[in-house]
Parts: structure tokens; sequence; C-alpha cells
């Protein structure tokens, strides 16, 4: 017996629906500053209007993650994070009232076995989980797994996608697809890409019911720029920032700053 | 028996595969198709060939170690000497190759993860010749043991970066050039250094390193008039291990060994022995066996030879261990200082210290099997890099003296 969650799809079309511009999607690793600490600041995030926490798992080689978020993922580890630590999180955000994805390099998910996590996400009320480092190509495995338990498969595009890999991509997703903004690792950026607009269009015209975009989001006018076109704006370093800096006070604040560009 | 020389990727059993963020994966396919289609271009073939005979000092030596093989239980050791090749070990076979390549694909910067710094120097002179950008990352733990080399690659022009995050050794310098080739794909090509990485690098690697192993079969062929009973290899990621087994693994009546560094021994917990204390998993692009936690999270490697200091192995060689045709085991810092120091004496030959490890173990299967046999043994690399390390070890250095 399971008490799932909410799937991203529902929560998305939700806010589409509401007549919102675009779903807001904030990322924070478990464990920075401390478990207790990352928990309560993702809570923070669902009150502050964020729509979809990606609770991220710290690791010890984050090959696409800048050095803010390298950072933390390393004092988390430091301070003795585990994989369950995550679906703790997960948690609190769906009792809070937040769509919870996970977002994990592969490793960390294939050591505690598939079919195990795939589990223990869904009855945590975990919607699904995002795969930086994993391709369709290499998902059969996790492609079974997630359709036992209806979980949603956010692989990414990036603009350097082929039409033909962009067409398995929208095929193999479910929930949404993360369209990655640049060629690049997460980080602040003075300016988006333009490149995210032309993949969001290619994407949706691969049959993407819904693209959502990352790397590089900070500010409430970057937020309002890619909510014209995109149905989610994904912030993770700024958030990352803010909570080292003002702790929970300082989430919030950008949090609401945000919300502001995604209404 | 499936033809074990034939296995292409990008799964090897298994293992193998192309675990690596979706942005990648354009440059990847166009890696590939490049380096299919060199194989069978005489331009390119005669290029490298050329550049193999003429720059590097192909082929390399097969040498009779007669006075170091009393030490092997009396067996025949010959040594295939790659310690000569031009830059002083085996990478410079692989890093001209696929800077020929990188130019190939239009591309005018290359960059290159580093453990010894073999590897870097190998890429910056390929650079050099071929006047190209070169960027080499380094873990901050290596840039301090193997200053020499930091100062060789920054002669030959490459910018040497020094990786500061995670452990600060060879894995944490891939992960810093994989950040650097996703943001700049377009111009850069990366130069992975061993077998490992995410397909086709573990059989594109391994085909330019191949030439080891061709060489040697055809050399102790002449030489001894049969094949070697036994062939050992030091296993880092594994790309001279895999270009001398390479020739060898349909020959089933040759004994394959891999000797991976043991560091303080298994049960310190100090040691980069994969095959003995590690597991499969994911990491760095490939399915393949991994020092990790239980969570999977990746734990920290030892060895007193740099070169060898990865959690990580090329996924050929996870696939060799399942199948059983190849037998890897462990050789601790202290066995592989002796052999060092051993070669250096009997031989006149001054091994690099990951070299000495495929050493000792030659020592220990040479006792194994007696005095009729011929083992073949690959010299990976020579030891001038280690000085400051074997001076440090066995108090070389007279006090108070300063080395520049």
């Amino acid at each position: 017996m399971t008490s799932s969650g909410p799937r991203t799809s529902t929560t998305i079309d939700g806010v589409a629906a509401s007549g919102r511009s675009a779903a807001l999607i904030g990322y924070l690793p478990v464990g920075f500053p401390t478990v207790p600490g990352s928990i309560d600041a993702m809570v923070e995030l669902v009150r502050s209007g964020f729509d979809i926490v990606e609770v991220g798992m710290p690791y010890s080689d984050p090959g696409m993650d800048g050095p803010v978020i390298q950072r933390a993922a390393e004092k988390g580890l430091e301070n003795g994070v585990r994989t369950k630590d995550v679906l703790t999180a997960v948690s609190a955000v769906a009792e809070a009232g937040g769509t919870a994805v996970v977002m994990s390099y592969w490793n960390l998910v294939l050591q505690y076995g598939l079919s195990a996590f795939a589990r223990d996400l869904d009855s945590a009320g975990g919607a699904g989980i995002i795969t930086p480092d994993l391709i369709p190509d290499e998902a059969a495995d996790w492609i079974s797994a997630s359709d036992e338990y209806d979980l949603d498969r956010i692989f990414l595009a990036a603009p350097s996608s082929t039409p033909e890999r962009i067409a398995k991509i929208v095929g193999s997703s479910r929930g949404f697809v993360y369209a990655a903004s640049t060629m690049g690792v997460t980080g602040v950026r003075s300016e988006v890409d333009n490149h995210a607009r032309d993949l969001v269009s290619r994407l949706k015209e691969a049959g993407a019911p819904r693209a959502c975009v990352g790397l590089g989001v900070s500010t409430r006018e970057q937020a309002a720029e890619v909510a014209e076109y995109a149905d989610g704006v994904i912030v993770g370093s700024a958030l990352v920032r803010a909570l080292d800096a003002d702790g929970v006070p300082g989430v919030a604040s950008l949090a609401a700053e945000l919300s502001e560009g995604c209404a | 028996m499936t033809d074990l020389s034939q296995e292409n990727g990008p799964y090897f059993g298994a293992f193998g595969g192309r675990f690596i963020p979706e942005a990648l994966i354009p440059a990847l396919d166009e890696i590939e198709e490049t380096w299919r289609k060199s194989q069978v271009d005489p331009e390119f073939t005669d290029q490298l060939l050329d550049l193999q005979r003429n720059y590097i000092g192909r082929p390399s030596l097969l040498t009779e170690a007669t006075r170091f093989a009393a030490h092997c239980g009396g067996a025949r050791v010959f040594l295939k000497r790659e310690d000569l090749n031009h830059t002083g070990s085996h990478k410079i076979n692989n890093a001209l190759a696929q800077a020929l390549l990188a130019k190939r694909m239009g591309k005018t910067r290359l960059i290159a993860e580093t453990g010894a710094g073999q590897h870097g120097v190998a890429t910056a002179t390929a650079a050099a010749l071929l006047d190209m950008e070169c960027v080499v990352y380094m873990g901050e733990e290596d840039t301090q043991r193997q200053a020499l080399n930091v100062a060789r690659m920054r002669l030959l022009g490459a910018k040497v970066n020094s990786v500061t995050n995670g452990t600060r050794t060879l894995k944490d310098a891939m992960n810093e050039a994989m950040r650097d080739w996703v943001a700049n794909v377009e111009r850069t090509h990366y130069v992975i250094g061993t077998v490992a990485g995410p397909h086709p690098f573990p059989a594109m690697v391994r085909s330019f390193q191949k030439v080891i192993g061709v060489e040697a079969r055809e050399q102790i062929l002449d030489q001894v008039g049969r094949l070697p009973d036994a062939i050992c290899a030091c296993v880092g990621g594994g790309s001279n291990a895999m270009g001398l087994f390479a020739a060898f693994l349909a020959d089933t009546d040759v004994k394959i060994f891999g000797f991976e560094a043991g560091g303080e021994g298994i049960d310190s917990g100090h040691h980069a022995a994969r095959f003995s204390g590690g597991r499969p998993g994911v990491l760095h692009g490939s399915a393949t066996y991994i020092l990790q936690d239980e969570d999977g999270q990746t734990q920290g490697s030892h060895s007193v030879s740099a070169g060898l200091d990865y959690p990580s192995v090329g996924p050929e060689h996870s696939y060799l261990h399942d199948s059983e045709r190849v037998t890897y085991e462990p050789v601790v810092d202290e066995e592989a200082m002796e052999a060092f120091q051993l070669l250096s004496r009997t031989e006149g030959i001054i091994p690099a210290i990951e070299s000495a490890h495929a050493l000792a173990g030659a020592m220990r299967v040479g006792r194994e099997l007696g005095p009729d046999a011929v083992l073949l043994v690959n010299l990976s690399g020579r030891g001038d890099k280690d000085m400051a390390t074997a001076a440090k070890w066995f108090d070389y250095f007279d006090e108070g003296a300063v080395q520049i």
C-alpha cells in the first residue's frame, strides 16, 4: 500500500490552468547546511510559492555542478548525509503541500537498488527522479522500475542534442523534460542563454507536453523571461547561495522575488 | 568462445556504456565516427605510423632482464620498454593519436586530466607538436608529489590547473576536465588518458595502445620462438595493460595478470585495488568496478604511485575480471618500492613506480611458474619523475640538500 504524492504533470498543468505563466521549481541539496536545516529550507520554498522542489542528493563526484553546488555537496557529505535522508526530505516537502522530485547522480540510485528506490520514493510521496548523468539509451532498467510505480522520468535535453536525440528524450520522459539552457555546468549566470528558447520549441515540436528550463536562472527578470516560453523555471545555485549566505530567511526572500517572476 | 580481442564497445559484458550528461553525447558520437573512419583511412594510419617511428621511437625494445630474473624464480623475464618512448611512458601512444583525431574534427584546444603527470606531459607534447592550445587538470596532491612533471608541462606551453576540490587527486581532475569540456566542447577535445570514461574512449584508447602488445607478441616470438607463459602489467585506469593484453586475449595458453595498487594493504582501507575492495557501479561515464561506500559515494584511493591512485578502472578490465580471462591481484606499496629498487640495481633500469607494481607481480608469478617459464612484463614508464618519492622512501637525499 503506497501513499503516492502528486506527479509533476498534475502540478505543472494545474499552474497553467490557474493562469500563471510557469511553474516554479527550486533545487536544494539535502544535508546542506545540515539535514534538518536543508529540510527547513525546502519547506520554506513550498510556503513561498514554489510548486516543485528538486531534492538534491550530494555526491562525491558531481561532474555536472559548478562551484556553489559542489561546495554545498561537499559540506553535506562531511556532515554524513546518506541517501535515505533524501526520502525524509521528500516526505517533508510532500507534507508541506509541495511536489517533490529527486535529483541524483545515477550511481547513488543504482547502489540503493532501482526497484527499492522507486518503491521508497513513491511511498515517501515523491513524484520521480531527474537524472543528470543518465541518458535514455542507458535507462532500460530505470524505465521498468519507474513504470511499476508510475514515477516521473525526467531526462535532460541540451542545446547540442540532435533531432534524433530530442525525439528519444521526449519519448522516454514522463512529467517534463529538463531543458539545459546552456552548454555548461550549474551556476548563476548574468544572462540565460538564447539557446533555451530554441531548445524548448524543439522539444515542443517533438511532442514534449512540458519543458522546464534550468541552468543559470537567478533573478526575477530572468525567471519572467523564461516563463514566457517554458512550462517551468528551475532555480538551483542561486537558492543554495542564498541559503549559505542568509539561511532560511535568505531563501524566503529570494523565493518571494522569483515567485513574482512566475506569477 | 567469443573472441575477446574483438570487443569494440559500447559494452563489455555488463560494463561500459555512456553514463554522461546529454550535452556531451553529440561530441562522443563525433569522436566515435572520426575514430572509426580514421582506422581505415591510409592518410591517418600513415601519419600515425610515421610519428610512431620517427617521433615516439617505436617499435620500443623488448629487453631480456637476466639479473632481475634471478629474483623471479629463475623464469626468463622480458621487459617491453615503453619507458624508452619519447616523453618516457606509453601515454604518448594515445595522446598523439587523439590529438591527430582532434585536428581532424577541427578542434583547436586539448584538455586532459593527469595523475602522475605522464599523460599531461604527453598531451602537452602533442599540443606543442601540432600547434594546439592545451590545458591540463591535476589534483593538488599530485601537483605537489609530481612537481617535476608540472614544470615539464608548463615548459611545453600547457596551462596546468591545480584541482583543489574533493580528494584533490586524479578522480577530481577528471571531474574538472569534464566540466571544462561540456562548457567548451565546440572547440575542445578532451584527451582521456586511459581506457576509462564513456564510450568510445575505452575501446578507442585500447586501439591506440594495442601497438604495445602487437609489437611485443612479434618480438617475443622472434627472440624466444614461442609465446610467453604469462604477461604482466600494472592497472590504474588500465591503458598500458589493455594495450598489452589486447594482443594476447585470444592466446588462451597465455596467462594474463593485472596488478593493482594495494597501497598500505587491502585491510588498511588505504589502497586502490578495485577488484579486491570495490564493487560494480557507475563513475566517470562508465559502469565498472569502483571503490565506493555503502551508498555509492566514491571512496578515496591510496597508492605510493600517483598513476595508480584512482578509485575506478577501465570497464573492459571489469569484464576480463568477471569472465576470469585476466587475474587481478593487489601489490602493496612496500613490494612495489622493493621491485623499483631491485630493477634499478640488477638491470640499470629505473622504472616508474607504477610499472614497479607489474615487476613485483612478475616476481610472484615467476616464483609460482618456475625456471622454465617465460614472462613478459610491460615496463610502462621510466622512473625519473619518481625521484623525490624514492629518495624520501629510501632516504637518499643528504641532510640539508636542496632539490631544485
